[in-house]
């Protein structure tokens, strides 16, 4: 079980945390704009990376707040966890 | 014959004697006794079988890699299957051999522990009991650490202070991050551990290794440092004239301490000398074939291998997560050097025994090999090496060697099959812990459910909570209760404990603008006092719940959300408030145990709302339809909302969530005049489905858009965006051929689920063009009827479909699917 540091509460047990998928995907302002092929892009397509991999996590049995963190997909490692708005850690 | 010595054994505790019962007979041992010293310090030798050739078979270990002597203990605890090795002797012990496989008893024919979960935090966690585990616990404990030491035998030698010491605890896995779940055993309690370690040491020591050969699972036959074991610690002679064969220094110092004992050790063997007939003449064959480090924690976590020529095995890399250590010999530390010396060569391998446990031999492997298999994975599947209860302790490396040298590899060629957790079974009780029956999840109850209780509600489980299904008087069954609370709706009155039904407060002052995202229709414009019901959509365009915003004040709603979906919506919102729209003052709270709510729907409602006492004008001009009033009702300051579920004249009563039961009987009592009849899930089901109303959930499927049910009324086409607006622009929630709502009338009943094609060729295959999603016996119509999703459906009104059926084929016409008052003219009564 990983040991999630919640950039609120501090490490927590994995099970207290739902996972959300890959982190900056901004929600289009204009989806009218966009062509079917844009929209699709948007809704369906993720990165899958091996290694480093911004994401999105929800403190759901917590604080219930989200944040973002970067995980190691390769080994589950955290590098950092960090508060919805700010920028990611380089 | 008792083997035991007249001194001796650091273990057991001469003045305790203890009686138990093997195999069905009466034996004696001490305290501190294993079942399997036990049974050797009485002469015991042999006594069981193996699992698929029904041979004779012994004890072979002293420790939990033995694959031989199983036992079902029946008495003062149950095991179906436990080694001999690893079971405390305890008095009035009873156990019976078990040939690999144990057995399910009745639950009333046995005694059950209690079992625990415990969570602990520290800074060290020492897995294994020996020198080695002792060290490392001393060391954390003098630099403050909180220290736990655990193993898995019964006791632990010179326990250091300090230290939290758990004997016969079995760490079962080593998890991400310092988190290991172990097993605690004992007569009266059994507790799962969960200790979350900042750092793990894993001092798991190493077992002997077996040594394949002809007829190497013959009683007698037994690793070198467990007959050493006996002597040393229970004072147990194993044998009294004994052969050694060893690969390395460690079976002659087990030789010497036999010796000295009183074994006499008739011939010490070697690699290249012929073991054939080595047992002839004696009574114990001690092997010795080298040591492996004990990595099965190791291993199970990602930590990597290396091989060592010196110890003929394989040692720990520096692969392994940064909280993780292995110390003492389960590292290679301490370990002789031995010569590298799997298989005795023979002509014919077919008793040269690897896994005891699974009776394979050297031959089953040379025969795998010849089938094409070269991974020592596929071996393993193929012979079942190393998949028995034993996990292969004793097999899996040695299988791996000689795969290795038949396949004319190196030794380093291929290691050891994947080890994975739990590393010794345990039951499913001890998994569960106190999490069964009413605690396996939380149980929710509304106010009244006392009510309920003593009024004869039949409950189902609607997420958490616990709704009636149906009221049953004096026995009926459910189609008569419902039968009959379904035309107390229609004629009379029923009551409805809503309460459970999701609610949420989202207040702020840009709630109005947030929901109009959320929804499908605009709730910004709705006045203080209405209601709006809507639609809320996936971002790709599909229904995933539905229910009706309140505005309660400019900046207030009270939304309400199916009853399942409460925590889901409640989930939403949030998401998007907190990643996509931070800069919205809104805030969101679950109320839904705040208030209770009882539903009052039916023709006489309005005379059982006057009866029951209330301030608000209830006259339809007043207090029309899709609107809510404060106000009191029996006395209760009360929120009445006209919405209705059922077609009826309908009014909610939302009081204070604390006098949910003084609301429900005030209705029950100034109701009963007027027919008011308590009515459960079920007859709400019918009634929504007799006029066409959907449940999310039930009728759609997460691939059915608004104006798949026919209702693209509720979804605004102004230029404001909402969710899963861009996807319903998409050319697929237009296409014509979509599955659309209908409604089924038939002669017989339809089950739900039902598949429905075009024409009854009675030939397979054949295209299906729908399901039913709800099908009930219709008691204000007299007949059956059903709601389908049917491609054009709404193009195919009076046309037949079929559902064809192992009972025989139904044919039903497609119909609107509103059965019941299309006009709508009963909901003002």
């Amino acid at each position: 079980m990983l040991l999630i540091d919640c950039p609120w509460c501090g490490p927590r047990d994995e099970i207290e945390f739902t996972y959300g998928g890959q982190a900056h995907i901004s929600y289009p302002k204009e989806s009218d704009a966009l062509t079917d092929e844009e929209w699709a892009d948007f809704l369906f397509m993720r990165d899958n990376p091996r290694g480093p991999f911004r994401e999105r996590w929800y403190h759901v049995h917590g604080c219930r707040r989200w944040f973002n963190a970067i995980r190691d997909t390769a080994t589950s490692r955290f590098i950092a966890t960090y508060r919805m708005g700010e920028e990611p850690p380089a | 014959m008792s083997r035991r010595l007249d001194a001796g054994g650091s273990w057991i505790d001469r003045t305790k004697p203890l009686t138990f019962r093997f195999d069905d007979e009466e034996y004696e041992g001490f305290e501190g006794d294993t079942l399997a010293s036990a049974l050797l310090a009485n002469g015991v030798v042999g006594g069981f079988t193996s699992p698929i050739l029904g041979r004779p078979r012994g004890v072979m270990t002293a420790g939990p890699e033995e694959p031989n002597a199983f036992v079902e203990v029946s008495e003062p605890w149950f095991d179906p299957i436990v080694a001999a090795t690893m079971v405390e002797l305890v008095g009035g012990l009873v156990a019976e051999p078990r040939a690999g496989v144990g057995r399910l008893p009745d639950p009333a024919e046995v005694t059950s522990v209690e079992a625990v979960h415990r969570h602990v935090h520290v800074e060290t966690l020492v897995v294994g009991g020996g020198s080695a585990g002792r060290r490392a616990a001393v060391a954390a404990a003098s630099r403050g650490d909180r220290v736990i030491q655990m193993d898995e035998r019964h006791r632990i030698d010179d326990p250091p202070g300090g230290v939290t010491v758990l004997p016969r605890t079995t760490a079962l896995g080593v998890y991400d991050d310092g988190y290991v779940v172990a097993h605690e055993r004992s007569t009266t309690l059994e507790r799962l551990w969960h200790v979350r370690a900042g750092r793990v040491i894993l001092a798991t020591g190493a077992h002997e290794r077996f040594i394949a050969f002809a007829r190497n699972d013959q009683p007698g036959v037994m690793l070198s440092s467990a007959a050493a074991t006996y002597v040393e610690r229970f004072g147990v002679l194993p044998g009294d004239r004994a052969v050694v064969f060893t690969t390395n220094d460690s079976g002659l110092r087990s030789a010497d301490v036999l010796r000295g004992a009183g074994t006499d050790i008739v011939r010490t063997l070697g690699v290249g000398e012929d073991m054939s007939e080595a047992l002839d003449d004696v009574d114990l064959l001690l092997v010795s074939g080298g040591w492996n480090p004990n990595l099965t924690l190791w291993r199970s976590i990602g930590g990597g291998l290396r091989y060592d020529e010196r110890l003929a095995s394989f040692r720990p890399n520096d692969e392994g997560p940064p909280w993780l250590e292995v110390v003492g010999s389960a590292n290679g530390d301490g370990l002789p050097r031995t010569e590298a010396y799997w298989l005795e060569p023979a002509e014919d391998y077919s008793e040269h025994f690897v896994d005891l446990q699974r009776d394979q031999t050297v031959a089953d492997i040379e025969d795998a090999l010849e089938a094409g298999l070269v991974s020592v994975e596929h071996v393993k599947r193929a012979t079942y090496i190393g998949t028995a209860i034993d996990q292969g302790r004793t097999s899996g490396l040695l299988a791996a060697a000689i795969v290795n040298q038949l396949l004319g590899a190196d030794p380093d060629a291929q290691g050891p099959t994947s080890a994975r957790p739990p590393a010794v079974p345990l039951s499913y009780a001890v998994i569960a812990g106190p999490d069964r029956g009413d605690l396996l999840d939380p149980i929710r109850r509304t106010r009244a459910h006392s009510w309920h209780v003593e009024h004869g509600a039949i409950f189902e489980d609607v997420g958490q909570w616990k709704r009636p299904r149906y009221f049953s008087t004096d026995g009926e069954e459910m189609d008569a209760a419902v039968g009959r609370e379904c035309l107390a709706v229609r004629n009379a009155a029923g009551v409805l404990d809503a309460s459970t039904l999701g609610k949420i407060e989202v207040v702020g002052p840009d709630s109005p603008s947030f929901l109009d995202r959320m929804y499908t229709n605009r709730m910004s414009t709705l006045k203080i006092g209405s209601i709006r019901y809507g639609f809320m959509l996936g971002l790709d365009g599909m229904i995933v719940d539905d229910g009706v915003a309140m505005r309660l004040a400019d900046d207030r709603f009270l939304v309400t959300t199916t009853t399942g979906n409460a925590a889901m919506v409640l989930d939403r919102f949030e998401e998007w408030l907190q990643t996509e729209w931070p800069e919205l003052r809104v805030y969101c709270a679950s109320v839904t145990e705040q208030w209770s709510d009882a539903a009052i729907a039916g023709p006489n409602s309005r005379e059982v709302l006057d009866a029951v006492g209330t301030d608000v004008d209830l006259s339809p001009e007043a207090f029309p339809f899709m609107t809510f009033r404060d106000g009191t009702v029996a006395g209760i300051p009360a929120r009445i909302a006209r919405v209705s579920f059922t077609g009826e004249l309908s009014y909610e009563i939302l009081v204070d969530g604390r006098r949910g039961l003084e609301l429900w009987t005030a209705v029950l009592a100034a109701g009963a005049p007027f027919g008011i009849t308590p009515y459960g899930t079920e007859a709400m089901h019918v009634l929504r489905a007799e006029k066409g109303f959907v449940i999310v959930g039930q009728d759609t499927d997460g691939t059915v858009t608004p104006d798949d049910l026919g209702m693209s009324w509720i979804v605004r086409k102004d230029d404001s965006d909402f969710i899963g607006r861009r996807s319903l622009r998409r050319a697929d929630p237009s296409r014509p051929d979509r599955k659309q709502l209908v409604g089924l009338l038939s002669d017989d009943f339809l089950p739900e689920g039902a598949q429905l094609v075009e024409r009854d060729t009675g030939r397979i295959p054949v295209p299906m063009i729908g399901h039913v999603t709800s099908s009930y016996l219709s008691p204000t119509l007299g007949r059956p009827i059903a709601l389908a999703m049917v491609e054009r459906g709404r193009s195919r009104h009076g046309e037949t479909v079929f559902a064809p059926l192992p009972s025989g084929t139904i044919s039903a016409e497609i119909v609107p699917p509103v059965f019941h008052d299309p006009e709508g003219t009963r909901r003002d009564g």
